[in-house]
């Protein structure tokens, strides 16, 4: 029963993982962009949080509705002034760019907020859990985190297959130059991907941060999860993304449950594993 | 019909040689005019140096842009310390182990992580350096978190007065230094560079014509981790101390060397050292101002890479036409 | 009514000259037919109409208004729309979902989705596989009907008959005539210099960036085509 809790608290941590997968997810699928910054605009989004929650007090859940909206202009601003110039460069002016974000960001956080760790508090539904019978129980908080990813994964299929937007992003990845042809505005484009991936990792931060502590070096490591999730499931494919998130989730539940220091390095063991045995992941959709 | 011959220096590759040389010198007799801790300075842009000329050799010319560097220099830290005080080796015998061990590492780690491309490439070198320090952090022959020193007795190996010591440890720096570059230079100047130049440009179209990519990749990449670990190693010689958070640090041996080479200009030889010396310019100059000369670095690396991705080097080399390490080949008659 | 006129036009990959000067006038509704060898630069002529390839805003005149400057969605919104070379249809995407994109811009007017499948049933057979499943010659009505859903008044054709058997090829320009009845212009570029010259009132013959001839199609003498063509 122990292993099976062990289980089920790791395949819910993976909806987190996944949940930090979706932007660079999406970024890369779209404009083959793999944004060094990412685990950094995590952070950033709960530092976005923290601030509207000490301005106003709310309950941090609340603060997405502040948060949100802020990174999705961010995102916008940030793919349309600056990464959009570096598409087309090859392949160091992406990389290299967005670690200098990733650097910047990390250092003006470091500067402007200081070292100090923070976390959001959103009440009792941290601790709550559920009884599902059979001597299993579930924290209501993992639960909600898991059904978030979900339901986003869900909403971006939906808009990918169901919608003019969607289809253009299909295009675009397919073959930006004729999309262009097509009437399809490119920079624009991208830039909505961007700033629609910003959504999901403003989402991924306010949660990460009522669930974890943070501090301005806390990006590089979400990074590293997202990379793995997306890895271990496959590129191409969304719900492949939750899966290998889980995963993930579930190797680092293993490895804590063996102990705690365990934790993170399980987790590493797992991506090195797959990497070497099945490089293109567990659910690859290939379509290079 | 004129006789053409293919020559790689010029005049002002061979005037810059001379520079070096004479200055080599210079700086080799510092010991005797200046204070240890101008020797520890030096020391300090000689290590960095090594660094950034190796990661430019697989950035920059084998296309192999690496965040996981810090790997090897850990490795080589942890080589050092481990030999010396488990199995009392010679601080210096062990320092030049370092080399071999992080080779072995860095092998079966290619194998891996050669299976990604581009940046997931990148993010793949940076996982298996945090993989090493965890798995380091939980070793407790190796200190576990809290690290090892380098004990009075060990290096008293090397000199028995501090002075003496610290000469020593300067004057490897600085031989350390030249024999990264002169590895580095050589390995450009042969038909491995040429190779190298080729898959930068096209890596199917030098396949077609023969060039085994993947070994010459594999090699580079393996050269660069057995150079990497012996500056690591050395590093910490110098510091006396070591801890997995030191050892692996990806701010400290990895952001720092990548922005010197991108700013002084990546791809090429000059680059590196250009981007050093502005590093130190500007880290001594912005000292009291916390970390804003790591946002100041940031935000000059990414106007580079939009605006001139050649880097300052870069710029100067081309209104100059000026080439100071003859990599190249050309027709003289 | 002149509806295309480009006037002087350059254009550059890079450092390397392909379009030296090319004057090239397109009326309303008229099919104008450009032939020339490989590496003539008539693909790169309809990516500099069409935007895809930069140039100066005077160098290309469409319905009075200079373009030369404007990128390719922008070209689109006003009525110009391509057939790209070697079809280019979105793989990711259904046959129906890649006529739907060539409307993404929604300028109005006759083509719609039905009358495409009206010009070509086979699509509507095959709306919902992927489009790259299609059959060559499917893919090239797929194309146009791409095309057509952005009612141009001007449509460039990049090599129709790249890779299609001759009776295939027939078929799609015989449909050819249903679009220009609506009035239409037809810029087509051929290799296949019969057809494409059986299907034009004008054409123009380009060698090495160049402008070699141009004249109307109905009685022209072949020799003096041949030398244009190769440049002799």
């Amino acid at each position: 029963m122990e292993w099976l809790n062990i289980f089920v608290q790791g395949a819910l941590l993976g909806g987190l993982y996944a949940l930090f997968a979706i932007g660079l997810s999406l970024a890369f699928g779209i404009m083959r962009l793999v944004n060094i910054a990412h685990g950094d605009l995590i952070v950033l989004s709960a530092y976005v949080a923290l601030m509207a929650v000490n301005a106003t007090g709310m309950n941090p859940l609340v603060s997405i509705v502040v948060v949100v909206p802020v990174m999705f202009v961010l995102g916008y601003l940030l793919q349309r002034g600056l990464l959009n110039l570096t598409l087309s460069g090859g392949l160091l002016p992406p990389l290299l760019v967005t670690f200098g974000i990733s650097v910047i960001i990390e250092n003006l956080l470091l500067e402007l907020v200081g070292a100090d760790t923070y976390k959001l508090s959103a009440g009792s539904i941290e601790t709550d859990s559920l009884h599902l019978g059979g001597g299993i129980a579930v924290g209501v908080y993992p639960l909600l985190v898991f059904a978030t990813a979900a339901l986003s994964i869900a909403g971006l299929q939906l808009l990918f297959y169901r919608t003019a937007l969607g289809r253009a992003f299909r295009a675009t990845s397919d073959d930006a130059d004729t999309a262009e042809l097509m009437g399809v505005d490119n920079r624009h484009l991208y830039a909505m991907a961007m700033a629609i991936a910003m959504i999901f990792t403003a989402l991924a931060g306010v949660l990460m941060a009522i669930r974890t502590t943070f501090d301005p070096a806390a990006g590089p490591i979400r990074l590293i999860f997202a990379f793995e999730a997306v890895i271990i499931g496959g590129l191409g494919s969304l719900w492949g993304t939750l899966l290998g998130g889980m995963v993930l989730g579930i190797a680092q539940a293993v490895g804590a449950a063996l102990s705690p220091t365990w934790q993170i390095l399980a987790g590493h063991i797992a991506f090195l594993l797959i990497l070497l045995v099945r490089p293109s992941g567990l659910f690859p959709r290939t379509r290079d | 019909m004129a006789e053409y011959r293919v020559e790689r220096s010029t005049r002002e590759s061979r005037g810059f040689a001379l520079f070096l040389g004479v200055g080599l010198v210079a700086l080799a007799t510092l010991p005797y005019w200046g204070g240890a801790g101008d020797m520890r300075l030096v020391s300090e842009m000689a290590y960095y140096l090594a660094l950034a000329q190796l990661w430019n050799l697989l950035a920059g010319y084998a296309g192999l842009v690496s965040v996981g560097q810090q790997a090897f220099v850990g490795l080589g830290g942890y080589t050092l310390f481990y030999l010396t005080s488990q199995f009392d080796v010679h601080p210096l015998v062990a320092l030049a182990l370092a080399a071999p061990l992080a080779a072995a590492f860095a092998f079966p780690m290619a194998l891996a992580v050669f299976r990604l491309r581009g940046a997931y490439f990148a993010v793949g070198t940076w996982v298996f350096a945090e993989t090493l320090q965890l798995a380091v952090s939980l070793i407790t022959p190796l200190g576990a978190g809290s690290g090892m020193s380098l004990t009075p007795a060990i290096v008293r190996q090397i000199s028995p007065d501090r002075t003496g010591r610290e000469m020593i440890v300067y004057w490897i720096s600085l031989g350390l230094v030249a024999l990264v570059s002169a590895i580095v230079y050589l390995l450009l100047r042969s038909r491995h560079g040429l190779a190298l130049t080729a898959i930068r440009d096209s890596e199917p179209a030098s396949e077609s014509l023969g060039v085994d990519t993947f070994r010459t990749k594999l090699m580079i990449y393996v050269v660069t981790a057995a150079c990497t670990g012996l500056v690591g190693g050395f590093i910490f010689l110098q510091k006396l101390r070591l801890s997995p958070e030191a050892g692996f640090s990806v701010n400290d041996w990895t952001v720092v060397v990548i922005f010197m080479v991108v700013i002084g200009g990546i791809g090429t030889l000059e680059g590196p050292i250009v981007g050093m010396l502005i590093y130190f310019g500007l880290r001594e100059l912005l000292a009291d101002y916390g970390v804003w000369y790591l946002i100041l670095l940031g935000v000059t690396a990414v106007a580079i890479m939009l605006k001139a991705q050649e880097g300052i080097w870069g710029l100067v080399a081309r209104r100059f036409d000026l080439h100071l390490f003859s990599v190249r080949r050309h027709l003289t008659r | 009514m002149t509806l295309l006129q480009t006037r002087g036009l350059r254009a550059f990959y890079g450092d390397f000259q392909a379009l030296f000067d090319v004057d090239v006038t397109v009326a309303e509704g008229e099919t104008v037919a450009i032939i020339g060898a490989n590496g003539a630069g008539k693909t790169t002529f309809l990516r500099a109409v069409a935007g895809a390839l930069s140039c100066g805003a005077e160098m290309v005149e469409f319905d009075g208004a200079r373009v030369g400057a404007l990128s390719a969605h922008e070209i689109v919104r006003r009525g110009i729309a391509m057939v790209p070379e070697g079809r280019r249809l979105f793989p990711s995407l259904t046959v129906e979902e890649n006529l739907l994109l060539g409307g993404y811009c929604g300028r109005p007017g006759a083509w719609t989705l039905a009358r495409v499948y009206e010009l070509f049933p086979v699509l509507e057979e095959r709306r919902a596989i992927p489009a790259t499943s299609l059959s060559g010659g499917q893919q090239q009505m797929a194309a146009i009907g791409r095309a057509l859903m952005s009612n141009p008044r001007l449509l460039l054709c990049d090599e129709l008959s790249l890779g299609l058997a001759p009776v295939v090829i027939r078929d799609i320009y015989a449909r050819l005539e249903s679009i220009t009845a609506d009035g239409t212009a037809l810029v087509i570029v051929e290799q296949d210099i019969s057809r494409a010259l059986e299907a034009s009132t004008r054409f123009y013959c380009f060698q090495e960036g160049r402008v070699a001839l141009t004249a109307a199609c109905r009685g022209f003498d072949q020799e003096a085509l041949t030398s244009a063509y190769f440049g002799l």
